[in-house]
């Protein structure tokens, strides 16, 4: 414990966090003031409509984002999966050229997930401009390098003899994907997708506040002028947004039990 | 010829086995038409000897033909057609258990068929009689629409042989492929491998864990033992010296379809026919040993 300390002790230190700020008496003001603010939310008709509108611009940058992202990740993810591969039964022909292709797919699913969102939407808004449209492709980025990667992971950690059993009596790769490890696995694609869509929704807030519209730039609009109202109601719509994933997933996961 | 084996061994490359020699200068051949029985105690090499045959793995010596070819010189296109006309009937059925019976079955068909109609029978199954026919030579027909979980562990080794009958391959290879049926099944499988081998003229080749059901259905039997073979003989000449010299390692007693003691000396051996095909199917009844 005392150790733990004085090792954190000089760490905080350098990240400047000192606890006796928060209870600084202008801090304390300026934060009760603003905290105060959160109730009650504001929910005149003007500002609800422009929230509704938002909201649905961060949904529909969501959505869009991640039907994209699933264009991405399902052809790199399925050629990443081992348990896919025809010229490793054998070992056949061809498996060089296999592997190669497997190493260049798994180089771009790096790259597209290793590069934030943020940083990903701060590149494209310079190209598209303020909207939407940067931050729908940003999502499609990385989503679609995290998508592919863990696509694949979920094919191989199921049954995978299905599949290769197809492949060894001539089947296709894709139609194997769909008779083979499909039907286990894709419970867990959907609601994995789902989780994703969860996270797209929050990351298109975020990054609303660098200017790709939705919920966010309206929450950045209302933090910058300290309107509390404003920012709690906008919080409730967020609870309100993962309820209704978590809904859809529950919902998607009965449909394919 | 069917398939020629020629020298074959085979040393794994990779998994726990690895290093392990699983067959040492094995050579085999047979005509079309053929029908074949591999025993030997457990660990002989049989599954291994099968997957060669089904070109799912590459032997590590010696030369093999499998329907006039190598496999192993063929393009992957080429490779992918000689596949689809190689069945083989696993002793763990590879089936999704969240998937129908019907479905399961159609499976079979992929190879063939151009990947639009394997798509649309995802939805709706493009064939409907042709799964009926062949789950009802196995008494399976009403179970078309169950879903693979609801079934018994006899039962999916059923939906797992009418999947392969409904492939209609030119080389027939069945691994165990009655070993979770009691007897009487049993006999209707096999009896059902034999009438679609010779009705079609194609090679059936099976290992089996019963010598008795290899003895009286097949009329050339295969003895295999730590990765050799021990005989290839019809099964009149299998005697019970053969057969103890054969599982010598095991507990003493041959191991029979019920695991009651078995005496291989009764009447009613497979009649060893012309390759082609033209002699009767043995229909001896279960026998009760």
């Amino acid at each position: 414990m005392l150790l733990a300390l004085l090792v954190l002790w000089p760490l905080m230190q350098i990240a400047e966090f000192r606890p006796s700020d928060l209870f600084d008496a202008r801090n304390l003001e300026v934060m009760g003031g603003f905290l105060g603010q959160f109730f009650p939310p504001n929910m005149s008709g003007d500002f609800l409509a422009y929230a509704l509108k938002a909201t649905i611009e961060t949904l529909a940058m969501a959505t869009a984002g991640i039907a994209l992202a699933m264009l991405l990740a399902l052809p790199l993810g399925l050629v990443l999966t081992h348990s896919l591969s025809v010229s490793r039964i054998g070992p056949g022909s061809g498996r060089g050229a296999g592997e190669a292709v497997r190493a260049a797919a798994r180089a771009t699913l790096l790259i597209l997930r290793g590069i934030p969102e943020l940083v990903w939407a701060l590149l494209l808004v310079r190209a598209f401009g303020l909207g939407p449209a940067a931050g729908v492709l940003a999502i499609a980025l990385t989503y679609g390098g995290m998508l592919g990667k863990v696509y694949s992971e979920i094919l191989e950690s199921g049954d995978t003899r299905p599949a290769r059993v197809l492949l060894e009596s001539g089947s296709g790769r894709l139609m194997a994907f769909f008779y083979g490890l499909l039907p286990g696995a894709g419970q867990e694609l959907a609601s994995y997708t789902i989780y994703r869509w969860e996270c797209a929704v929050r990351a298109s807030v975020i990054m609303g506040f660098v200017g790709a519209g939705g919920l966010g730039q309206l929450m950045d609009q209302s933090m910058k002028m300290l309107n509390g109202g404003e920012v709690s109601t906008i919080l409730i719509i967020f609870l309100l947004l993962v309820l209704l994933a978590d809904a859809l997933s529950v919902f998607l996961r009965k449909l394919l039990a | 010829m069917s398939f020629e084996l020629d020298r074959i061994g085979l040393i794994h490359s990779n998994g726990q086995a690895q290093g392990q020699r699983a067959l040492r200068a094995v050579s085999i051949s047979a005509a079309r038409g053929e029908r074949l029985a591999i025993i030997g105690p457990s660990g002989a090499g049989k599954t291994t000897l099968l997957r060669i045959l089904a070109t799912s793995i590459r032997p590590t010596e010696g030369r093999v033909s499998v329907l006039g070819t190598n496999p192993w010189q063929l393009s992957s296109r080429e490779l992918r057609r000689l596949r689809s006309g190689v069945g083989f009937i696993h002793q763990a059925p590879p089936i999704p258990p969240r998937q129908r019976v019907i479905t399961a079955v159609i499976a079979g068909r992929l190879g063939q068929w151009p990947w639009w109609k394997s798509a649309l029978s995802l939805i709706y199954p493009a064939d409907i009689a042709g799964p009926r026919e062949q789950l009802a030579r196995l008494d399976l027909a009403d179970r078309l629409f169950d879903r693979c979980d609801r079934l018994s562990g006899g039962q999916l080794q059923r939906v797992g042989v009418a999947r392969v009958l409904y492939q209609r391959p030119d080389l027939l290879l069945a691994d165990e492929p009655v070993s979770a049926m009691d007897p009487a099944l049993a006999d209707l499988t096999v009896g059902q491998l034999h009438a679609e081998a010779q009705s079609r003229g194609v090679t059936l080749v099976a290992s089996l864990h019963a010598v008795d059901i290899a003895l009286r259905w097949f009329p050339r039997v295969i003895g295999l033992k730590a990765g050799e073979l021990v005989f290839d003989l019809p099964p009149a000449k299998v005697s019970e010296s053969v057969l103890r010299d054969l599982y010598a390692s095991e507990t003493g007693v041959l191991p029979s379809q019920d695991n009651q003691p078995f005496h291989a000396s009764f009447e009613g051996y497979a009649t060893d026919d012309t390759p082609g095909g033209s002699g009767q199917v043995p229909l001896a009844p279960p026998r009760v040993i």
